[in-house]
């Protein structure tokens, strides 16, 4: 069931910067200059990320790993703002769980919940920085730098050199209810850089969840580090305003018997980039990276892209990537997904499937899955469909009297149902999959789709 | 109730001709079943009354209640009370079999300007029409026809028609992949809704099926159209000898 799409994908044209380099004229300053703080307990991480972005320096389109997506918005100097409205409305608010405040990619200490969560010490990167000696010194870049390797992800190093704001976060415990980052804006330009450490220790647990849109630009970058047994849960769903610019980075390393889960549900913004990478570096543990992607490109482009990047390094692993994109009106979706393994990780279990729902003859899907296999006792599959609804499931529902609008709001949940099912929890799920019906009602019925096979 | 009249069917992408001057009228409160051999185009006219894409009526017309049908969409048709019993259901994961049934009913309902069914009246229904045709509450929840044996799909075809009670049924061959015991638990479930004011069409290859459904009437097809038309004993001579004599008598 391998597909591979060859076609490159174009971003409108006139609303890009040629090049950064000697590019169009501008008040900011150029995006590859870096202002690197100084003087933290961080400063030698920076030192070095900035090291390593100078000598890649921006993506090029002709990059191995751009081909799909033009990295011309993101590269540009500045972001073009994006109207405030239309921004996520809030999400799991009957969930229990401690509330913390982006604005414009800062906390506002202010507006979050207030109070501790037991297990969890969470504290301002900027406030970790300032510490001599600080835990989060030990993690800071280095799992980022790791993920340089084979592949070099040059906004991740220009992250790790400049990012001031996110947070570090130390699970010690079961953590006993989620923490929450809410994503708002006030400034409709901001261009948001975001770094968060995430260390949990052995036999620790957290649920992190993501929702909003921190900025009209934004370059957000997770490192989390797992001792033995430990657990996180990452679920993030961010449906943006449609002019959303956004690269992000979760980069993860597994220790012996930990699990890391993370899904990200993406709707609506015109560029993104969402890459993971995960180094599965203990035996006996667990990874799984899960998408779903709406995209509707009536109101301006929608260009989406997934890479991901899992390796096996370790005996008797697991690893999953299931990803799913719905979509219309001339959206495209970017899958480039990899499984690794090195030799002596045996008994790997690895799966990869990324399938694209195309409404309609105008979108595309891209889809590069890799597999590259260094050890003799492994198990691995991976799968990339491109299709569109299928007409025999819909005259089913539609001859049980289930109008035709409807039906295909059911078959499109139903073609993100594998992806959806990565999200354990079930309150956090039901919500997921009741704004992707909401958003289905509103966008996926705006035109007929296509019927039958693309 | 339902009144076919010299329908004439092609394929849409190819110019074959499938039915041709079929005509066929069920009264309410009777079952009249359609056999014959492979290829007469039983399914088809299945698919044509139900509104499935891929056929063009050329000629004739197909009125249910006296309404025109042909030109109607499929949710309108289900909601003027057809339904058909699928041979083939077809599987859709990710979506709960309740959650299925219950959009289904509620979207019958609203088209036909009555109140949705509240949570638990629905739930009532549904587990005692459930009970009745031996399925689980495990079988309700799982995605439709997801991993369910081929008995267990057509029990759930006629789980669905219990529900939406329909005026016409029309069932496709719904006793193909089934053993004794399912057939005879299918047959229920149709007899139990047989009433004055709803009629069958049952379509099948077996006169086994019929062992369980009595018929009113038999219409034999061949070749696209109603070869011959009998009561009980027609399935009984077509037991016996088989379609050939049938077929040939009536070109």
């Amino acid at each position: 069931m391998v597909e591979l799409a060859t076609r490159t994908t174009q971003v409108t044209q006139d609303e890009v910067t040629p090049d950064i380099v000697g590019g169009r004229p501008s008040a900011h300053t150029p995006r590859a200059d870096l202002d690197v703080p100084q003087g933290g307990c961080t400063a030698p991480a920076r030192a070095d990320a900035a090291q390593r972005f100078r000598s890649m320096g921006l993506p090029r389109p002709r990059d191995e790993y751009w081909r799909y997506t033009d990295p011309a918005l993101l590269n540009a100097d500045a972001p073009a703002a994006v109207a405030l409205n239309g921004d996520e409305f809030e999400m799991f608010d009957h969930v229990d769980r401690l509330r913390l405040i982006f604005v414009d990619g800062v906390l506002d200490a202010a507006a979050s919940d207030q109070g501790a969560l037991d297990g969890v010490q969470i504290e301002r990167l900027d406030q970790a920085d300032a510490q001599p000696d600080h835990w989060v010194a030990d993690i800071y870049g280095t799992l980022e730098q790791a993920g340089q390797s084979p592949v070099p992800r040059p906004f991740a190093a220009m992250n790790t050199a400049v990012a001031r704001h996110g947070l570090a976060i130390r699970v010690i415990g079961t953590a006993p209810r989620p923490v929450h980052l809410i994503y708002r804006r006030s400034d409709p330009a901001a261009d948001v850089m975001l770094h968060h450490v995430i260390k949990v220790d052995a036999g620790a647990e957290l649920t992190l969840i993501e929702t909003g849109m921190s900025g009209a630009r934004s370059n957000a970058l997770i490192e989390a580090d797992l001792a033995p047994g430990a657990r996180l849960h990452h679920i993030a769903a961010i449906r943006a305003g449609v002019d959303r610019v956004a690269v992000s980075h979760l980069f993860g390393r597994v220790a012996e018997a930990a699990s890391l889960k993370s899904f990200v549900l993406s709707l609506n913004g015109s560029l993104m980039r969402h890459e993971t990478v995960v180094d599965i570096a203990g035996d006996d543990s667990v990874a799984h990276v899960a998408g779903a992607v709406l995209g509707d490109g009536a109101a301006g482009p929608f260009h989406h892209d997934d890479t991901v990047f899992v390796t096996h390094r370790a005996e008797r692993c697991e690893s999953r990537q299931v990803f799913k994109k719905v979509l219309k009106n001339g959206a495209v979706g970017v899958f480039q997904g990899k499984i690794l393994v090195q030799p002596g990780a045996q008994k790997t279990d690895g799966y990869q499937i990324s399938q694209a729902l195309l409404l309609d003859e105008d979108s595309q899907f891209l889809a590069k899955p890799e597999l590259e296999i260094y050890a003799d006792d492994v198990r691995c599959s991976h799968g990339s469909t491109t299709g569109a609804i299928d007409p025999t499931a819909l005259y089913y529902l539609r001859s049980r009297g289930i109008s035709r609008d409807r039906a295909i709001v059911l078959l499109v949940l139903s073609f993100l149902a594998d992806a959806l099912a990565e999200v354990e929890d079930d309150e956090l799920r039901v919500e997921i999959s009741e704004r992707l019906e909401g958003w289905l009602n509103r966008h996926a019925l705006a035109s007929g789709p296509a019927v039958g096979t693309a | 109730m339902l009144e076919v009249t010299n329908l004439h069917v092609k394929l849409e992408d190819e110019d074959k001709e499938i039915l041709k001057g079929l005509t066929l009228s069920v009264p309410a409160s009777q079952v009249h079943a359609i056999m014959g051999p492979n290829g007469s185009g039983k399914s088809t006219l299945s698919y044509v009354l139900s509104g499935r894409d891929g056929y063009v009526v050329t000629q004739g017309e197909a009125t249910l209640d006296g309404k025109d049908l042909l030109e109607s969409e499929p949710e309108e048709r289900a909601a003027a009370g057809l339904f058909l019993a699928f041979q083939y259901p077809v599987e859709i994961p990710g979506v709960g079999n309740m959650t299925f049934l219950r959009t289904a009913m509620n979207a019958q309902r609203k088209a036909r300007g009555e109140d949705e069914l509240s949570s638990g009246d629905f739930l009532r229904l549904v587990r005692e029409r459930a009970k009745a045709l031996d399925i689980d509450a495990d079988m309700l929840k799982r995605p439709v026809n997801v991993g369910f044996s081929g008995g267990e799909k057509k029990r759930n075809e006629i789980l669905q028609m219990a529900m939406l009670e329909p005026r016409m049924c029309i069932l496709d061959e719904t006793d193909s992949g089934l053993d004794v015991d399912a057939m005879r638990l299918v047959a229920d479930g149709v007899n139990a809704l047989r009433a004055p004011d709803r009629a069958f069409l049952v379509i099948t290859h077996y006169q086994r099926l019929l062992d369980h459904i009595r018929p009113d009437v038999v219409h034999i097809m061949a070749d696209g159209r109603i070869v011959r038309t009998g009561g009980p004993e027609l399935a009984l001579e077509v037991e016996r000898n088989g379609y050939a004599d049938i077929v040939a008598e009536g070109a």
